[in-house]
């Protein structure tokens, strides 16, 4: 796959003395949706405002599409379009005007065509003579997303962009998310809801610190940093574990009905077996099993405390 | 040069005026049309003439350019620092615009709206007194050059300031003395000889003369002087608004 945006050895160091981003480095594919995952103040947003070109970096370089963002800004930013985590709109303006703004901004010439099917994918169609300060917080989102589709970006940054949105136009704009993706719209995410991330990406990156802990597929990440547990639903509850099970390092669960064995899923699976042969052979009867493998959530928890 | 972005922030930026019609037009020409009233008919009619030309008509050129200066940064100042309140500016500075083109739309359309309303004043001023214009085209060119330039200056102001209060306070306590004290209604000729030295070093004094000069060939210095006075003010201006692009100031961290 081809990079649509490289990030060398960025730094970025506030006024303030605050160092928001140390010496990060990404690559950030075609087609893709990345989601950045990371706490409060880890440097999500400086990241984005630096490709974006409203914050200057203190050092490194940053590519889009192979242009440079300082020397070949325009080439580069007329294939971004950016939804920043704020609601950040003109109160006494239409949706319709605010989004033919956007556009002109980005220097494309009018198309109200593509508009209306902005606006019809985002369901604001209806609303497009309305004032924006008549408009809902979750319709001002959409209103957001809008302005930045409006003159057809190739890539689009979503900084929190269902910050505050009900579950169900949650939903919705997932949907959207997935057919920008379809249409070749490369995505960078950021997000504090996780299951947004395992839901949607591709890649996620966790950055903390303003340090990025790690970049990796979502699937391979789940698996490799991911702890399964096997439960079994014991027929008669036990006691105590005997002894002939304490290699194992089980515990018991639920008034002794549930058996907890936790492994790793990199760890050779003969563990497993031999696991069930002793169970057999203590004598120990049980009824079903299941196993249980971490969240995201887990995942994420885990790295950003180390 | 992204001429789509120019018309973009030039037409969002006219938008406002008319949304906002009474303020931004009606309740500068009533204003004026009360200076004309009072100044011009009430306290006029007692005062001799100046330069041969009636005290009525002396003001006509000192009004407008007050509106203009006035609306000129109020506008211009409004129009950059509402985006930097509302967050909005984001969108401007993520966007393949230059900081030329920037200016030219937000300055351009504070220019325009500060011209229209000195035009309307100008008409205005036909209904109370008798008057002429000698140099239309040098009028119109001291029009547009002292918009453009104050406009520059409203957006300067409009970057600087991190609250309200800043963003009333040079208009208020700077501009508003230096342009009554700048012969918008009197001569600098009619002062003590100390005071009109000290008059020289307030910059409206080239406006108002060079613009009064358009109308009736009189003025305080001469009209080659107030040219390039007001030429270097627009150059302070374009010098200043680069140091800003270039070092991001205000608008970048």
């Amino acid at each position: 796959m081809n990079s649509v945006i490289s990030i060398a050895n960025l730094s970025k160091t506030y006024e303030s003395g605050f160092q928001a981003l140390k010496n990060v480095s990404l690559d950030i594919e075609n087609g893709e949706i990345i989601a950045l995952l990371g706490p409060n103040g880890a440097g999500k947003t400086t990241l984005i405002s630096i490709v974006c070109g409203i914050v200057n970096a203190s050092a490194g370089k940053v590519s889009v599409n192979g242009y440079d963002i300082v020397k070949d800004y325009r080439q580069a930013r007329a294939s971004i379009g950016l939804v920043p985590q704020e609601l950040h709109t003109e109160t006494f303006e239409t949706v319709w005007n605010t989004l033919a703004f956007s556009r002109g901004l980005f220097g494309k010439g009018p198309d109200p065509e593509h508009l209306e099917k902005v606006l019809r994918s985002l369901s604001l169609w209806d609303k497009k003579d309305n004032k924006i300060m008549t408009l809902s917080g979750g319709m001002k989102r959409r209103v957001m997303i809008g302005k930045a589709l409006a003159h057809e970006p190739e890539i689009l940054f979503l900084d929190e962009p269902t910050a505050g949105v009900d579950v169900e136009l949650r939903k919705d704009m997932w949907q959207v998310v997935r057919e920008l993706r379809e249409s070749g719209v490369t995505i960078i995410l950021t997000t504090h809801y996780i299951e947004e991330a395992e839901e949607m990406a591709d890649r996620i990156g966790i950055i903390n610190k303003g340090e990025i802990i790690l970049v990796e597929d979502k699937r391979a990440l789940m698996q490799k940093l991911g702890e399964k547990r096997l439960i079994l639903h014991l027929s008669q509850p036990l006691e105590a574990i005997p002894e002939a099970l304490e290699p194992f390092n089980l515990s018991l669960k639920d008034g002794g009905l549930n058996l907890v064995y936790t492994y790793d899923v990199q760890q050779d699976s003969s563990d497993i077996t031999s696991l069930l042969d002793a169970i057999e052979n203590a004598g120990i009867k049980f009824r079903d099993l299941e196993t249980m493998q971490n969240s995201l959530e887990s995942i994420f928890v885990n790295l950003v405390k180390k | 040069m992204n001429f789509h972005a120019i018309k973009a922030i030039y037409k969002f930026e006219m938008a406002r005026t008319w949304r906002t019609i009474a303020q931004s037009i009606v309740s500068p020409v009533v204003s004026t049309s009360l200076y004309f009233v009072v100044f011009g008919s009430a306290i006029g009619s007692r005062m001799s003439d100046i330069g041969g030309v009636s005290y009525g008509a002396f003001l006509v050129p000192g009004l407008i350019m007050m509106s203009l200066l006035t609306q000129s940064i109020s506008n211009a100042s409004f129009g950059i620092y509402f985006p930097r309140f509302t967050g909005t500016i984001y969108e401007v500075l993520s966007a393949p615009v230059s900081p030329t083109e920037i200016v030219l739309g937000y300055v351009g359309a504070a220019a325009t709206k500060a011209i229209m309303v000195g035009s309307i004043i100008l008409v205005t001023a036909t209904l109370f007194v008798d008057m002429h214009i000698m140099h239309p085209l040098s009028m119109l060119l001291f029009l547009v050059m002292t918009a453009m330039t104050f406009s520059m200056f409203g957006f300067i102001i409009g970057i600087w300031a991190d609250n309200f209060e800043k963003l009333n306070i040079i208009p208020l306590l700077i501009v508003m003395p230096l342009t009554f004290l700048g012969g918008s209604f009197y001569s600098i000729s009619m002062l003590p000889e100390f005071w009109q030295k000290v008059s020289l070093f307030n910059p409206v004094v080239y406006l108002v003369s060079g613009f009064r000069w358009s109308f009736y060939e009189i003025s305080d210095v001469k009209v080659s002087i107030s040219f390039l006075m007001t030429l270097f003010f627009l150059s302070v201006c374009i010098v200043v608004l680069h140091w800003i692009f270039k070092t991001g100031y205000r608008l970048k961290n």
